[in-house]
């Protein structure tokens, strides 16, 4: 579909500039509804797809070169599994460090109830989740782009 | 109790899609409707008169809160929703590159 | 209250069933986006801002994957319903599954407590608990502190979900 000596097709002009400015502030309200994640509604799955959304807004107007979306796929891939592996660490480390010594065991100081850095691990398991969540959706989208592509 | 009756309803309006339907896009249409009348059925249940959404703030600390559980169990489904129909998509778009339908009594050949 | 769900849930039923007569595929999807924006609306009305956020931007996204999908095959929808001897048997299947569940469902529902008369048995511990967990949204508390296990294993259901469709749609690695 595209060459690799033309621009990538992609939209008009109008919707370049628009997205321009929406995506990143998307993006941004996807970080903070993730990070707020134990105060306020939201989390790390809900702050991870809005996250997702703001890359398919990005690939869908700009449109992207093929080799660039392959590139762009494995470092999707690596970053999704290394979220999932520090999740998975983070459980380990509460099985190793806690008092109570249990699997998922919260071994930070809890902090103080209803301000953003208190819970001990919630915000940080939160954040791992988003970024897991994020790297999978987008991974999605990116393949089903690179299976398009490779059929025309 | 009409709530649950017309839940049921819309799930057997997803089976009806499954069995009855010929074509691979509206048997995953049939598949995501079962899924959200189930999920919707689920959220209903745990729902308890004059209560709050279970957010705990300084002016609501002994207000009644509706059940946690099943919302907690719902956002996980919801998001694995997304990557399952995803799944169901891409397969069939591989079973239309090899037949170039979407008719499921087209594709009676065992190949490929 | 417990009226306007029922307006929503029988407009979900509506627009389901349009959707799954359309003859257009692309009608079909459009159609089907009346039943996740109901199901948004419901979320709200049901005192769930957590499941409305991420229901909204779901339910864009699997549009969107839809119409791209339908967008690069095909539109039509060449069939009908009633005409070969299969359909027949389908709905005879259709009917004792029908006849099952409704049976099932008659049996069940006089378990459950009336709408809005729930007694909720696990979830009040972890109400109670919640300052101990310290995370003032109960539900991201249930989701990484209580069950975060169950978390865990969801999270591995969704990478493997994704592990499926990268081995589905790829192109190498088989030799013709």
């Amino acid at each position: 579909m595209s060459n690799d000596n033309q621009t990538p097709e992609g939209m008009t002009i109008v919707v370049k500039k628009i997205c321009q400015f929406m995506a990143p502030t998307i993006f941004l309200f996807g970080i903070y509804i993730t990070v707020h994640g134990h105060l306020t509604p939201g989390g790390g799955f809900t702050g991870g797809v809005i996250m997702a959304s703001a890359f398919i807004l990005q690939i869908l107007s700009y449109g992207s070169f093929l080799d660039k979306l392959q590139q762009e796929k494995w470092h999707l891939e690596l970053t999704e599994s290394l979220a999932l592996l520090c999740f998975l660490m983070l459980a380990v480390l509460g099985l190793l460090l806690a008092t109570t010594s249990v699997f998922f065991g919260n071994f930070l100081h809890r902090g103080s109830f209803g301000e953003l850095i208190s819970g001990g691990i919630i915000p940080i398991g939160n954040i791992f989740v988003g970024i897991e969540v994020c790297a999978a959706i987008s991974s999605i989208f990116v393949a089903l782009l690179i299976f398009k592509d490779k059929e025309a | 109790m009409i709530l649950f009756f017309l839940c049921f309803i819309l799930f057997m309006v997803g089976l009806y899609g499954i069995i009855m339907q010929r074509n691979l896009i509206k048997i995953i249409i049939g598949l995501a409707i079962m899924e959200y009348s189930v999920l919707f059925f689920l959220i209903l249940i745990g729902y308890i008169d004059s209560a709050t959404a279970p957010i705990i703030s300084e002016s609501f600390e002994e207000a009644l809160f509706v059940d946690p559980l099943p919302q907690a169990m719902v956002l996980t489904a919801i998001v694995i929703g997304l990557a399952t129909k995803a799944l169901m998509l891409s397969v069939a778009i591989r079973l239309y590159k090899e037949y170039g339908t979407f008719d499921i009594r087209k594709m009676n050949t065992l190949k490929g | 209250m417990e009226i306007y769900l029922i307006i929503m849930i029988i407009l979900m039923i509506l627009g389901s069933i349009y959707s799954l007569h359309a003859k257009d595929l692309l009608s079909a999807v459009v159609a089907y986006g009346i039943v996740g924006f109901g199901l948004v609306i419901s979320f709200l009305l049901l005192y769930a801002p957590d499941l409305a956020i991420v229901q909204v931007v779901v339910e864009i996204i699997t549009l969107v994957i839809m119409i791209a999908v339908i967008v690069n095959t095909t539109h039509k929808d060449e069939k009908k319903i009633f005409t070969t001897k299969s359909s027949l048997v389908n709905l005879v299947v259709l009917l004792i599954f029908v006849g099952v569940f409704f049976l099932m469902f008659a049996h069940i529902i006089g378990v459950l407590s009336y709408f809005g008369q729930h007694t909720m048995r696990m979830a009040g511990v972890y109400i109670d608990s919640a300052y101990e967990a310290g995370s003032a949204n109960i539900v991201t508390g249930i989701l990484f502190h209580f069950r975060a296990y169950d978390t865990l294993g969801e999270a591995t259901v969704l990478f493997t979900a994704v592990i499926g469709v990268l081995t589905v749609l790829r192109q190498y690695g088989k030799k013709n």
